[in-house]
């Protein structure tokens, strides 16, 4: 009989709790992460996705539970082996591009020419410029570039793109997708699920410190919606039409109905006298999933 | 306008009062300057003559002599260092009133002839040891004091500052998540101000020492030595304050209570020789007068190091413990 193979996750989160004085910010989560995939933590402001990932980087200790890497407690070999974009970082005043990533290659054992990172991040034209002076699309990618800089196994990005114009942070994505083709491993906050879509191979959600879901974001789409959206103005969809045998869930703006019919559905609307000029049909995604979930919208 | 502005200035009140240590210590120092100040400044007026005697203390009932008004009687237990400060006219009079009764006058110096008066009408047999040499100049007294209060504010704030800005913007919570550790980071924070305190001090000493037309008596080397272990200890000081507080307020306050101490007790601008015996004990905590002692002893009389090896060893002791306790008790981040 031939043994299954067992390989050991590049991270492994067993039963992390972490209290503040005032609330409880992770409430006993555990979850693996296996090496060379992009894992997404998903979740409003508070459900302690930067707790827990500050705690996966080793900067936070928790109040229990552990987190492995590689199959040992965090510590000097995690440190060497972890690239960290922080949400905030301010770096050292009237220091160049150039200056402020020899200044982090200087802190590690081994890792790539300053050079080299230069030019994965786009920065080579910048690398004279004081970092103070940079835009902010720019300046996160020299954050990102310092993260690099020692070549991690696995690199933490928490909100790397929040604040940035679309314009940097599709650019910004370009370089994570670059990044993750070298089949690093990334483990990745945000807000914005269409980067969570894009990017991540697995997901968790977290709502209060705890998992509401866990997997590859198309198995978890397909296992809770089988069903298709459409959505109305609200302007048009007459008063007589909410009387229909139909799913509808109102907002401020328009009108949103789910179905596994979508052929009955339109029979209906057309039959009511729905005009259907500004009707879209679209898949659930990640945002209606956490709405499914938790019935709070995913929103910073 | 005045809405927004009291609207503002009440939640700025209420984040002052919220800040308990910052609110303690504001209270707290202004009240201990006045006391210090108290202690230094106060008391009946000065005497006009100042008489050393070879004594470990002063019994005033022993010899009528020390019993005379107008004059301050210190106790001066070592004769060879007594004697350099009648040469510098540091003391009118030096008496050992023991038998056979002696005592040394400096030539040179008025008020010695009047005081010395007083002892013969006192003691008429007392065997007379001239000794000569110009009076000290004040401002040559006063020039190493001027250096080390440069170097103290440039150790203690220039340092203390910045690691507060770096833990503030985050960049010390950046760099925790590297494999730096808290004495290396504090280690190149003290070696870099180090450096600039050494380089801006042999300005001054070059610049006003050319100015006073000063004349070193002692070791240039030696004095390089006392500079760096003593600038050592006090950006350690400056580091164990900065090694955890957030707050600007807090660190500041805490900045000016080591240095307003140390600007009065550490003999700066005057000595602290006759105030009273605990207030030289407190001045002798303080890292600044063990640096301006030293550096007066090689710089005004020409001491060698096994002279100053006590305060060397005292300044090398305090940088090793205060940057220890830094690193202890440092924090990266804002808790």
């Amino acid at each position: 009989m031939t043994q299954p193979i067992v390989t050991t996750p590049i991270l492994e989160v067993r039963d992390l709790v972490k209290v503040y004085p005032a609330t409880t910010a992770v409430a006993g989560i555990s979850f693996s992460v296996r090496e060379g995939i992009c894992f997404g933590l998903l979740g409003p402001n508070g459900a302690g996705k930067t707790t827990t990932v500050e705690i996966m980087e080793g900067i936070l200790p928790p109040t229990s539970g552990e987190v492995r890497y590689r199959g040992d407690a965090l510590g000097v070999r995690s440190r060497q082996e972890a690239g960290i974009l922080f949400q905030r970082t301010a770096l050292q005043d009237f220091l160049t591009v150039r200056q402020c990533l020899s200044l982090f290659r200087g802190l590690y054992e081994r890792g790539l020419a300053v050079d080299e990172v230069l030019r994965l991040c786009a920065l080579e034209k910048l690398a004279s410029r004081d970092n103070r002076k940079l835009s902010g699309g720019q300046q996160q990618r020299l954050l990102l570039a310092i993260a690099l800089v020692n070549d991690p196994r696995v690199l933490f990005l928490d909100e790397p793109t929040t604040g940035l114009d679309p314009q940097a942070r599709r650019n910004f994505w370009e370089l994570v997708q670059s990044i993750k083709a070298q089949r690093k491993t990334i483990i990745l906050t945000t807000h914005y699920m269409e980067e969570a879509e894009l990017l991540c191979d697995e997901i968790v959600i977290l709502d209060h410190g705890r998992i509401v879901a866990q997997g590859p974001p198309r198995r978890l789409l397909h296992e809770h919606f089988e069903q298709v959206l459409l959505e109305l103005p609200r302007q048009d969809f007459p008063a007589a039409a909410r009387t229909l045998p139909l799913n509808i869930l109102e907002s401020s703006d328009r009108i949103e109905i789910t179905t596994d019919n979508l052929e009955e559905t339109l029979r209906a609307l057309l039959a009511a006298q729905v005009p259907l000029t500004h009707l879209r049909i679209r898949p659930a995604n990640l945002e209606d999933l956490f709405l499914e979930l938790t019935g709070t919208e995913l929103r910073p | 306008m005045m809405r927004r502005l009291l609207t503002v200035l009440h939640a700025r009140n209420l984040e002052f009062l919220r800040d308990r240590s910052t609110l303690v210590f504001t209270l707290l120092l202004p009240i201990l300057l006045v006391i210090g100040m108290g202690f230094v400044f106060g008391g009946p007026e000065r005497p006009l003559f100042k008489v050393g005697v070879l004594a470990p203390s002063i019994d005033r009932a022993a010899h009528p002599f020390l019993r005379e008004r107008y004059v301050e009687f210190v106790p001066l237990p070592q004769q060879e260092q007594a004697l350099q400060k009648v040469r510098h006219q540091q003391v009118d009079l030096l008496v050992d009133l023991h038998a056979p009764p002696r005592y040394w006058v400096n030539t040179d110096s008025p008020k010695g002839y009047i005081v010395e008066k007083l002892l013969l009408a006192a003691e008429p047999g007392a065997q007379r040891q001239p000794v000569t040499g110009a009076a000290l100049r004040y401002v040559d007294w006063l020039f190493p004091g001027i250096l080390g209060m440069n170097m103290m504010f440039s150790c203690l704030f220039g340092v203390g500052y910045v690691v507060l800005r770096y833990r503030k913007s985050g960049f010390l919570k950046r760099l925790y998540a590297t494999p730096l550790t808290a004495f290396e980071f504090l280690s190149a924070q003290v070696l870099s101000r180090l450096g600039l305190i050494l380089f801006v001090t042999a300005i001054l000493y070059t610049g006003i020492g050319a100015i006073i037309g000063f004349h070193n008596a002692g070791s240039m080397l030696l004095l390089l030595l006392l500079a760096i272990i003593g600038a050592l200890s006090m950006i350690a000081l400056g580091l164990t304050i900065a090694a955890r507080f957030s707050s600007e307020e807090l660190v500041g306050g805490l900045l000016n209570l080591l240095t307003w101490p140390m600007m009065l007790l550490s003999g700066i601008w005057f000595s602290l020789e006759g105030s009273p015996r605990w207030v030289q004990w407190v001045a002798h905590v303080f890292p600044l007068t063990h640096v301006l002692d030293a550096a007066r002893a090689v710089m005004l009389d020409g001491a060698g190091l096994a002279q100053i090896a006590p305060h060397l060893l005292f300044l090398g002791a305090t940088a090793f413990a205060f940057l220890a306790f830094g690193a202890w008790s440092f924090r990266w981040r804002i808790d």
